[in-house]
């Protein structure tokens, strides 16, 4: 009986990241009445990408607000509302529009903390959809991990899971900085598996650590948001030709959690990190920094063995030779190295 | 000045049946309140404005001086320390716009909320902050009210968001922080300042219409003192008419020397904004005496007959000064020891700030991030390792 028990499962819940994020956000509203959400078309819309889809409907114009097109307006009036006390979720519709606002997120918000002397705190979550989509072009295709992942004050989160998603929301909504929380619209619809835990209205990932998505031994393969997939694919291709590969999945951009990346380089000797920015001064470059300033004291590097960073291209390609150079194809040729840069 | 005489003598007999003790100043009957005329204010989009008398008591008027008296003198003492290599960087300062930030605080309650950009000294004083913790700032010591980590841009309170050093981004936070007091549902109003350089920031203008979509409790106030940096403001706006520049917002134009004007106009606007009206806006005409920064000597763009004509026929101080003396509010004499008092509260302040030590290095990377644990944060290179505590 015991074992026949034991070998009927309970089908674990599928979630899509979208879901999980607007779970996570109706759980933050409920919990805590200083927090809101405002952007363009997260009210009567239920959002441009269906993220709040029923929170208006459930929290009404106090709570969740529609703003005119206005970045650097509406971004303004959120940090200036988190600096007197509330707590809000500030969308960006993509965060290719962040840039009319950046100003106040790093100026008004990042910053603002240390410059006090400690005084002001500014309890702001930034989120919204990020990088790469179907073939939006250039202007609404940009990266922005590495562009905010400088900025010291704020706190820089890319989920990749549903899980993921719920988890870092809530995190991020808990927490008393500016917290920068970088989508994806792809990944929107994509469903995973949501554990028993996840499921938990206390359950929070913590900003700053990495997950281990799969142990390998060979090779170590680090990347965050929708790239984060297409390594789990590579893996499992590559384990059919006895190429066991480690890949991490970052989580958090800004503090990186460089230790785990760094026992797992100890561990496997080799490194491909895989993002969707351009590849100067991108998150790539700074982990290689990182682990080329650990190994004076820590590693052992096989030199012959370069680091290799691939990056996506898909920013100034048109979509149907994306799949020729997509890093599917790269990572099948670890002899290859410095697969993209020469098109940026 | 009629009714200013039946108040005096009514008010001299009933002093005459109090306690000898309370008599001030040797033999001396002051009036206790004097009526005084005050300029009518343009008006954009309102049937009425502010009154154009209002009642200025003894109390508040030595109040009124000694703040300004204060914020003057301190900000000649940071012009002095700053020649002297002890405050270094950026030091923008406001004299000659006194009436400015005295008067604003006198129209509102300290529960209110303020937000200003760079030209902020006077501010944080009226705010509530001791000249010496300001001064301090400035020099960047560690008896700073930012622990010498802000400098003169970046200086907070209690309902006092600084100090902002972006031009014109302080305005949508201000609309931010008005937002946040309605959502509170506490009857508070936000005044966000900014200034005639700033007011053609385009932000401004996203500000304007969402306080007015949401009706947001917010005072947008544009300090016009007729120079951004070095520009004119006929050769920065097409319309200098700033009090109308918000357009679907009513507004008032009201003399910024004249620090009775600035309070009745602010209360007037506070009535606005609590009554759930939306926002309302306020141009104060006002002058600085210094350029716009200390690296500015101020007369490339103005000449110095301008100034000094400022400063002899309205500056805000000596408005104040006659008008106590001139309706038995105040003897001169009395000011005079209010002068003295002031003189020596910035002395100690400066001798404070020119002391005190700057804050150590270990605590350089302190205050990154609020509530979390202390972390290792990396230095010039990577074997140097700062801690940061929150």
């Amino acid at each position: 009986m015991a074992a026949v028990s034991g070998l009927v499962r309970r089908p674990l819940q599928q979630v899509t990241v979208r879901d999980a994020i607007n779970q996570g956000m109706d759980e933050e509203l409920e919990r805590d009445e200083k927090v809101f959400l405002l952007g363009e078309e997260v009210a009567q819309y239920d959002g441009a990408y269906k993220v709040s889809r029923g929170l208006w409907k459930k929290y009404g114009d106090k709570r969740i607000i529609d703003t005119p097109i206005s970045e650097m307006g509406f971004a303004g009036i959120a940090v200036g509302a988190a600096m007197a006390g509330l707590r809000p979720i500030c969308e960006f519709m993509t965060f290719n529009f962040s840039m009319q606002a950046i100003d106040q997120v790093i100026n008004s918000a990042a910053k603002t903390y240390y410059m006090s002397g400690g005084l002001q705190p500014v309890p702001i979550v930034f989120r919204g959809p990020n990088g790469a989509s179907a073939g939006v072009a250039a202007q609404h295709s940009q990266c922005f991990a590495s562009w905010y992942g400088h900025c010291p004050g704020l706190k820089v989160v890319s989920p990749w899971s549903s899980e993921d998603a719920k988890g870092l929301i809530k995190s991020a909504v808990r927490d008393n900085n500016p917290v920068v929380m970088l989508e994806n619209e792809l990944m929107y619809g994509v469903p995973f598996e949501f554990p028993a835990e996840a499921q938990s209205k206390d359950f929070l990932i913590p900003i700053g650590k990495a997950k281990i998505e799969r142990q390998g031994t060979h090779i170590t393969v680090v990347s965050h948001s929708r790239p984060v997939g297409h390594c789990m694919e590579a893996a499992t291709v590559l384990s059919k030709e006895g190429i066991e590969c480690e890949v991490i999945n970052m989580r958090t951009i800004r503090p990186m959690d460089i230790e785990t990346i760094e026992a797992s380089v100890m561990k496997t000797n080799h490194l491909i990190t895989v993002e969707g920015g351009w590849p100067q001064f991108g998150v790539g470059a700074e982990i290689c920094a990182r682990i080329m300033e650990g190994i004076s004291e820590k590693l052992v590097l096989e030199y012959s063995q370069a680091v290799i960073n691939i990056v996506y291209l898909n920013t100034y390609w048109i979509r149907r030779l994306k799949p020729a150079f997509s890093p599917r194809s790269c990572v099948q040729f670890p002899g290859c190295s410095r697969c993209s840069c020469h098109w940026c | 000045m009629r009714k200013m005489l039946a108040a005096v003598s009514r008010v001299l007999s009933g002093a005459a049946q109090k306690p000898a003790s309370r008599v001030l100043v040797a033999s001396r009957n002051f009036a206790n309140d004097a009526t005084f005329e005050i300029k009518k204010c343009d008006l954009h989009r309102l049937e009425e404005g502010p009154p154009v008398t209002t009642v200025l008591t003894r109390e508040d008027g030595l109040k009124y001086y000694r703040m300004m008296q204060t914020v003057r003198r301190m900000e000649l003492k940071a012009d002095q320390l700053y020649k002297q290599k002890i405050i270094r960087g950026f030091c923008h300062l406001c004299d000659g716009q006194e009436a400015c930030c005295v008067g604003l605080e006198a129209g509102i309650n300290p529960t209110d909320h303020l937000i200003t950009a760079y030209r902020a000294h006077g501010f944080t004083f009226t705010r509530g902050l001791s000249v010496r913790e300001i001064l301090a700032e400035l020099t960047g010591r560690k008896g700073g009210c930012a622990k010498g980590k802000g400098g003169s841009m970046h200086m907070y309170a209690k309902n006092f968001y600084g100090g902002n050093g972006i031009v014109g981004a302080q305005v949508p936070l201000g609309a931010g922080i008005a937002l946040a007091c309605k959502y509170n549902g506490k009857d508070e109003v936000c005044l966000t300042l900014y200034g005639d350089g700033a007011a053609n920031q385009g932000q401004i203008f996203e500000a304007y219409n969402m306080a007015a979509l949401w009706k947001l409790p917010c005072i947008f106030i544009c300090e016009n003192n007729r120079y951004g940096m070095g520009t004119s403001v006929e050769r920065a706006a097409a319309s200098t008419d700033y009090y109308k520049r918000g357009d679907f917002i009513p507004g008032l134009r009201v003399d910024g020397m004249d620090i009775l004007c600035v309070r009745e106009a602010t209360r007037f606007a506070a009535a606005y904004c609590r009554s759930g009206k939306g926002p309302i806006l306020m141009e104060l005409q006002t002058y600085r005496y210094h350029g716009h920064s200390m690296s500015d000597p101020g007369v490339s763009y103005r000449t110095r007959e301008e100034i000094q004509e400022v400063r002899s026929k309205s500056d805000p101080i000596m408005l104040l000064k006659d008008r106590m003396v001139n309706n038995n509010l105040a003897s001169v004499e009395e000011l005079k020891e209010i002068d003295v008092e002031v003189r020596k509260e910035i002395e100690d302040a400066a001798q404070f700030a020119t002391a005190d030590p700057e804050p150590p290095l270990e605590e350089l990377g302190y205050h990154i991030y609020s509530s979390d644990p202390p972390f290792e944060v990396r230095g010039a290179n990577q074997w140097i390792k700062f801690k940061s505590v929150s």
